[in-house]
């Protein structure tokens, strides 16, 4: 058995760390800097940090904050938002990231996450999906944090991610980001029976009881974590406890 | 004395993460693509992630193969990291088959993603492993994992293909992935490997850059 991760999500906007509803409606939480360190020396498995306005406005700032992070904290980190070309990858692994998160470039031009994965190894390549259910049935994939729709189907197009190289699929429910309402586990399932390659679950974690159903119900192999933990609602010791409760395995720190 | 270490610089990857935790465990790091620098370091390490033949092609465009394998002759501290340790192999399966740098005898294989059962086993491998002591060892005293818990101490892994040494002493730990028997870090005298990365595995990680720090 492949141990779960638990990551914390960090969100970013300009230099500080944020938390939406429904990926909107974004609060100030702090210096992202400061929560990451809190979180490595808590034992987290790893950090994603997502500059959750870069698409929207063209532009991105995370490699500063990437490379101040990882002067000191020693697991991974994988960094999202606004990435649009090799360049931008190399620029951020130079600046100490593991893995690149694609959304909106990647709806656009497929074939980067193909140029991605050859140049740098697909294990850096996470393709990022923001899904939300659709009346009809299904979920589609958006783009702009939840705003933009792209017409594509969210299933479909992770297995479109995979045969273009993608090494990892973060797949976020729109509908229950920023709930803390439990995730969207039929969605999670679907895309881990959708595709081969190991899912990062998130958006929607209240509990440790919610993460652990991700796993259980979802067969998610990492929950993506933010509110709960920026918050202090839960403790990530308590998550893990309950993995461990439930019989999953995670690592013991 | 800092413990002088040269990070071998080819190109791909990040660099930052191994240069910091190397420092924050007292080295000087000089990284660098430099051949006569590797030729003349105290201690080596060749970090990297991507494909195994894209790595060699850039080494060879560094002229780096030549100073790296005659370092490796010279009995000093080498610590190669993922793909790094990967490279060190006689070859690989990667994408048609590949030269390596030869330093150990073995070969680079993919994950089988058939597990048990017909089950399918995901790759890429990753995530934190715990690891384990391979039927060929019973310490790992005296080497670079001296001080780990066999079975409690995890590490970090992000990888597809694995190395298969010739030489079954040549094993210093293994992990399971989902069934499958990963040979997660190796060492021939002060030659070693480690798949998974220490500059991302937290405390345990940074133990063990201290063990090859005081090699």
């Amino acid at each position: 058995m492949a141990n779960v991760r638990l990551i914390a999500r960090l969100d970013i906007k300009g230099s500080n760390l944020i938390k939406g509803v429904h990926l909107e409606g974004l609060r100030v939480v702090g210096d992202p800097q400061v929560f990451a360190e809190r979180y490595y020396h808590e034992g987290i498995d790893e950090l994603i940090y997502m500059d959750i306005v870069a698409s929207l406005y063209g532009r991105n700032n995370l490699a500063d904050i990437v490379r101040h992070t990882a002067q000191r904290i020693f697991v991974p980190l994988t960094v999202g938002g606004g990435v649009r070309s090799v360049d931008d990858v190399r620029d951020l692994l130079r600046a100490g990231a593991d893995k690149i998160a694609i959304n909106t470039a990647a709806t656009r031009q497929p074939d980067l996450i193909s140029e991605i994965a050859r140049r740098f190894g697909s294990q850096c390549v996470v393709l990022s999906i923001e899904a939300k259910r659709r009346r009809e049935g299904g979920w589609e994939a958006y783009v702009d944090n939840g705003r933009e729709k792209t017409g594509l189907d969210a299933i479909e197009w992770a297995k479109r991610g995979e045969q273009l190289g993608a090494g990892e699929v973060m797949v976020t429910s729109v509908d229950q980001e920023g709930t803390r309402k439990g995730m969207d586990y039929e969605l999670i399932a679907a895309v881990t029976s959708a595709i081969k390659l190991p899912v990062i679950a998130s958006g929607g974690v209240g509990a440790p009881a919610d993460a652990v159903r991700a796993v259980t119900e979802g067969g998610a192999d990492a929950i993506a974590i933010a509110d709960i933990l920026h918050y202090g609602r839960h403790p990530l010791s308590a998550i893990r406890a309950a993995a461990i409760a439930a019989g999953i395995h995670v690592r013991r720190t | 004395m800092k413990p002088h270490v040269v990070v071998v610089d080819y190109g791909v990857g990040n660099l930052l993460s191994v240069t910091k935790a190397l420092e924050t465990r007292g080295a000087d790091v000089a990284v660098t693509s430099d051949p006569h620098a590797v030729l003349a370091a105290e201690r080596l390490v060749i970090p990297g992630v991507g494909a195994f033949a894209d790595g060699m092609a850039e080494l060879e465009k560094r002229d780096l193969v030549r100073a790296i394998r005659e370092y490796a002759a010279s009995d000093r501290p080498l610590l190669g990291i993922c793909l790094g340790m990967q490279l060190l192999f006689s070859e690989s399966d990667e994408f048609g088959l590949h030269q390596g740098l030869d330093v150990l005898a073995g070969r680079v294989v993919a994950i089988p993603n058939l597990a048990g059962g017909g089950r399918w086993r995901k790759t890429p491998h990753i995530g934190w492993n715990e690891l384990l002591l391979p039927p060929t060892r019973d310490t790992w005293e005296r080497t670079l994992l001296a001080g780990l818990k066999e079975g409690a101490a995890a590490t970090y892994f992000l990888h597809s293909f694995v190395a298969e040494p010739a030489d079954p002493s040549v094993r210093l730990a293994d992990c399971d992935h989902d069934g499958f028997i990963v040979s997660a870090a190796v060492q021939q005298g002060r030659i070693c490997g480690c798949q998974f990365h220490p500059e991302k595995s937290g405390d345990v990680g940074l133990a063990i850059i201290d063990n090859f720090l005081s090699m």
